[in-house]
Formats: structure tokens, sequence, C-alpha cells
């Protein structure tokens, strides 16, 4: 019966067929398991091995030594301090502005061209490369303005620089607050802004605080725009106190003080010859890498319990 | 005596509507500052371009192969920056795009839950790492590693920092794709799958073309990033201008220079420290190019369903 034996063999090789194709999404799985396996140890390749170049340096008097010409004795007591202030000026400009603009295009703004004007202009600020936000404070800050090379320049600069970023955390956090709170509020005769300030930000504060966290975490790695805007990189004095013991106990000269952050210590150490600074490179490597790799681990955190807790 | 009925203590609050008022006029200052930091940078990049093009013909930047403002004898060609911005952008691309599109795939068509949640966190962090760190593995692991490969290497070449940069955009151009993917609806898997398609048959042939207009725009913007990063080439890459477009030579990019110069204390207003802003411009109208290309791709090819 010819018939029947080729049934047969046509059944037994779409089996093989089948079989072939089913071995195939077998191979990409583990395919796309390994490429997705070879981000997670370049990143763990890339920490281990910061960790083993500069672990001798990583010691107290590291955190608390200026920079210095030789290499066993420099730290980065500078550096770390000018980090924290420059952060500081970041958020206080990044998050006010960021925060107030995502309200406005939220809440606010008509569905006209200025507010289709603004919206592309965040999205177009978000890929502008960060040498060109140095270029820009370069030649507004430091010159136009006269701000000098000064802590006040470097923060502003990176506050432009995470704007886009803040602006789009807070917008996707207000958006995630249902329309029924808001009209709630109206109906019981609040006005807009009581509206928006009494319940729709303290709602979203969560996704708000993601997002700064983000963003400062961006921020605090950024090397390029700084040494753009011509910050020097061997700084062995502190700027003067914020604090005063006689009044007004406030002094704000810190903010036009010159500076040296972590980011740009690493990179002066990491282009000398010197075997002995690519130690000290590497492990103010480690500082940094442990201090973006904490908020981002804190923002994933955040953004997990939010997730998980709110349900409207 | 003087009533207050319900209707006056309810009417409209002159000063409230005031306040109001005001709160939106500063909320609305705070969204159009995008638009003005925009303005500035466009402002600031031509003014002092201006100053630049009057000591150098257009002709000259744009033709000439020889990038040497701080010599003696001066030249001011952009081409070999761009040569070099191009070059190690497209190394970077040549990692990326395969390992970010087979990620996207992964993730968006193979993997269960648990895998995804847990392994998509640690692709952020690889987005996360400062840019200076990645520099330092560039020079310190990644270049040597490959010396070992190919013994004529220079110390410093394109071809390190450019697949270093490479595994720098990885998670956006897999994140962007796989946006994607997800948004192509299961009605279209669930058809391949009813006709018998396998996993990797739908996701190749029916998810991937459903989804290739954002998938074009993912690698456009990973093109734009790889072009504006600074820091990797600048510590990796060497800081000489030299036209050419074989990866294993050492050449500088458009952003390596602006550091470089940067570094040197130039006078204001000399016509290096212009020189730099004229170069900026460059950067900043390709990756404008870039980013409004991906944005139109993404747009206006994309399949409504």
């Amino acid at each position: 019966m010819p018939d029947n034996l080729s049934a047969s063999h046509k059944a037994a090789s779409i089996r093989s067929r089948i079989r072939r194709l089913k071995f195939n999404d077998y191979v990409f799985s583990l395919v796309g398991l390994v490429c997705m396996m070879l981000g997670v140890v370049t990143l763990l390749a890339l920490f281990t091995d910061l960790l083993l170049d500069g672990m001798e340096r990583l010691n107290y008097e590291f955190f608390t030594s200026f920079p210095s010409r030789r290499a066993e004795h420099a730290g980065i007591l500078s550096a770390w301090v000018g980090t924290m202030l420059v952060m500081l000026v970041t958020a206080l400009v990044a998050v006010p502005m960021g925060v107030a603009a995502a309200i406005y295009l939220e809440e606010y703004a008509p569905s006209n061209l200025l507010t289709a004007i603004i919206e592309i202009n965040v999205s177009n600020l978000a890929g502008v490369p960060s040498i060109i936000y140095g270029l820009l404070a370069l030649g507004l800050f430091v010159y136009q303005l006269g701000l000098g090379q000064s802590i006040l320049t470097a923060g502003l600069t990176l506050g432009l620089l995470i704007l886009p970023i803040v602006i789009v955390a807070t917008r996707e956090s207000l958006r995630t607050i249902p329309r029924e709170i808001r009209e709630a509020a109206y109906a019981l005769g609040a006005t807009r802004w009581q509206m928006i300030y009494d319940h729709v930000l303290p709602y979203s504060r969560g996704g708000i605080l993601t997002g700064v966290i983000i963003g400062m975490s961006r921020a605090i790695g950024e090397t390029a725009p700084i040494i753009t805007i011509g910050a020097l990189t061997f700084i062995a004095f502190l700027p003067p106190p914020p604090f005063t013991p006689e009044a007004p106990y406030v002094s704000f000269e810190w903010l036009f003080a010159p500076f040296t952050v972590l980011p740009i210590q690493m990179f002066n150490w990491v282009s000398r010859p010197e075997e002995a600074f690519l130690i000290n490179a590497a492990a103010t490597g480690v500082v940094i890498i442990v201090m973006t790799l904490a908020m981002n681990a804190l923002a994933i955190f955040l953004r997990y319990r939010i997730r998980k807790n709110i349900k409207w | 005596m003087k009533t207050q009925t319900a209707s006056t203590r309810f009417a409209r609050n002159p000063w409230v509507h005031r306040r109001e008022k005001l709160i939106e006029a500063v909320l609305f200052l705070a969204a159009f500052s995008a638009v003005a930091i925009t303005l500035a940078i466009v402002v600031i990049l031509f003014y002092e371009s201006l100053a630049f093009f009057e000591h150098v013909s257009i002709f000259e930047f744009l033709t000439s192969t020889q990038w040497s403002p701080l010599f003696e004898n001066p030249q001011y060609g952009i081409l070999p920056l761009v040569a070099g911005t191009l070059v190690t952008s497209a190394v970077a691309l040549l990692v990326a795009i395969p390992l970010g599109s087979i990620i996207a795939i992964y993730l968006s068509e193979f993997a269960p839950h648990k895998v995804r949640e847990v392994v998509k966190p640690f692709l952020e962090l690889l987005a996360s790492v400062p840019t200076v760190v990645y520099g330092y593995f560039a020079l310190l692991v990644v270049t040597p590693l490959l010396q070992t490969l190919m013994p004529d290497l220079p110390g410093f070449n394109m071809l390190g920092p450019g697949i270093v940069i490479g595994i720098m955009i990885v998670p956006y151009v897999s994140s962007l794709s796989e946006d994607a993917m997800r948004a192509v609806p299961m009605s279209l898997r669930e058809g391949s799958y009813a006709m018998g398609a396998t996993r990797f048959q739908t996701a190749v042939r029916v998810v991937t073309p459903a989804a290739i207009s954002g998938i074009i725009a993912a690698y456009i913007l990973g093109m734009s990033r790889a072009i504006g990063e600074t820091m990797v080439v600048a510590i990796a890459a060497g800081q000489q201008p030299n036209f050419t477009f074989d990866p294993t030579e050492a050449a500088a990019t458009i952003t390596a220079y602006i550091v470089q110069v940067a570094l040197g204390d130039l006078p204001h207003g000399s016509i290096g420290y212009q020189s730099i802003f004229a170069a900026g411009l460059v950067l900043f109208l390709m990756t404008l190019a870039f980013n409004v290309l991906g944005h139109m791709v993404r747009t206006r090819y994309r399949e409504l369903y």
C-alpha cells in the first residue's frame, strides 16, 4: 500500500520538522539568556576589576586627604566635599523647576501649539549630549554671567542637564493619580492649586522621588560638562564653610569657590602615566560606582514598593 | 445689619483667583524654561561659532582633512574629528545592535516573568554606571584584552572605546526596542501561533516586522547617544586628530577635542576657545539630526492597530 506508506512518511517528516523548529526556540532562548547575562557579567567584571585595583587605597586616609603629587598620600577629600556641594545646588535647581514644569504640562497646559513646542523641547533636551551643556555653561554662566568656574556654575549646569529626567518622571507619576481624586477635590470646592498641592502632589511623591534620585545619580557621575566649564583638577583646599561662628551665621561664599568633584579627580588620575595614580583612579571609581549603584538600587526599590502598595 | 448669604460666601474670591493665576504663571515659566534652554544652547553655539568663522572659511572647515588649531600653523578641517566620531559610533552600534536586539526579543517574547523582573534592573544599572568609569575600563581592561588577540593594536585605539560604548548603550537600545515589541497587539501573536508557528518564528517573522519602526528608531537614538559620548573616547581613544576610518588606530572625536581644549585653559576669546564651539555646533547638529530622524521614523512609520 504505497499511499499509506507515504502518509506515515509525511507525518514523520512533519514531526521532525516540528522538533527542529522547537529546538530553534530552545536555542534562541539560550542565546537570549547568554546575551543578557553578558550585560550582567560585564557589570560584575567592571566592579570587581575596580575593586581589586583600588582596594589597597580604600582606607580612612584616602577620604580625609587632599590630592597630592605623591600617589600614596593623595586622597579625595576635596573631591567628595565638592561632589556633595555641587549635588546640593543641582537638586535645588532641578527639583523645583522640574516638578513645577511637570505640574504645568500635566495639569494646566492647554493643548495648543505652545504646549506642543514645550513638549518637543523637553524630549529633545533629553537627547542633547552632556558636553553641549558644558559648552552652554562655559559661554553663558562662566563668561556672560560672570559666575566663574565655581560650584554654582557646576550645580546650575548639572541641574539643567537632569531637568528633562525630573520632568518626565514627575509627569509619569502625576499621570497615575486617577481622575476621581481630582474630581472629588473639585467637588468639595477646592481650587485647582489646592487640589494639586493637597492631593495630587502628596500621592505622587514616591514616583517623583524615584525620578529625582535617578536624575541625581546621573549627575553625580557626569564628567564632561564639568571639564568643559574649565574646573580645575588640582584642588588642595576646601570651599569656605556654609556656617560661620559670627552673625549672620550663614555664608554663601562656597557657591563661588573653585572646586573639584569625584569623576574629575578620577579622570585626572586615569590620564597620568604612573601606575600608582591608576590605583587611586580605581579607588575613586569604586567610590563613585558605589554611590550611583546605591542611588539606583534605592530608586528601583522605591519603584517596586510603589507598584506593589498602591491599588487605586 | 448685613446678612451673609450662601451665594456671597461661595462667590468668586478675587484674592484666591489672583493667587491661582500667579501660580499658573510661575508653573508656566518653569515649563517654558525647556524652550529657553534650547534657545540658549543654539544662541551660544552660533554666537561663538560666528566669531570662529570670521577667521576660518566655512569651506575650509568642511573640506580640509587637517585639524590642528593649537599648532604653530593651524589647520581647521573638521573632517578628522567627524571621522573619529563616526568610527567609534559605528563600532559601538556593531556591538549594541545585535546584543540589544537579541535581548529585546528575548525579554519581550521568551523570558519568563521572574527572569525579566530580576534581570531588567541589572541592565538599567549597566546604563547608570558613570562614563568615566567606563573610560577606565576601556583603557585598562578592554584594550589589553584586545591586544592579546591583536598584538599590533596600539594602547590608544578606537576599537576598545567603541566596544565599551556599545556595551554602554545596549540597555538603551534594548529597552526602546522592547517597548516597541510589547506594543504589538497580542492578537497578531495569537494569529501566528494558531497557524502553527513556533515562538521563534512568531518573534522574528510577525512581531519584529510589526515593531520595526520602533526598533529602527531605537538604533538611531542609540547612534545619537554614541556620537555624544565623551569620557570613554577622551580617555581611551587618544586625543590626536587623525583622518582615518581604521578602528585600530588612535584618533580624536569631536567630544574628545572639546575635552582636550577645555583642560588646556585657553584664554577666553582666542580662536582655540571659539573652535570648541564650532566643533560643538557640528556635534549638536549631528545628534539633533539623528534625534529628529529617530522621532520621525517612530511616529511616521508606526503601524497603528
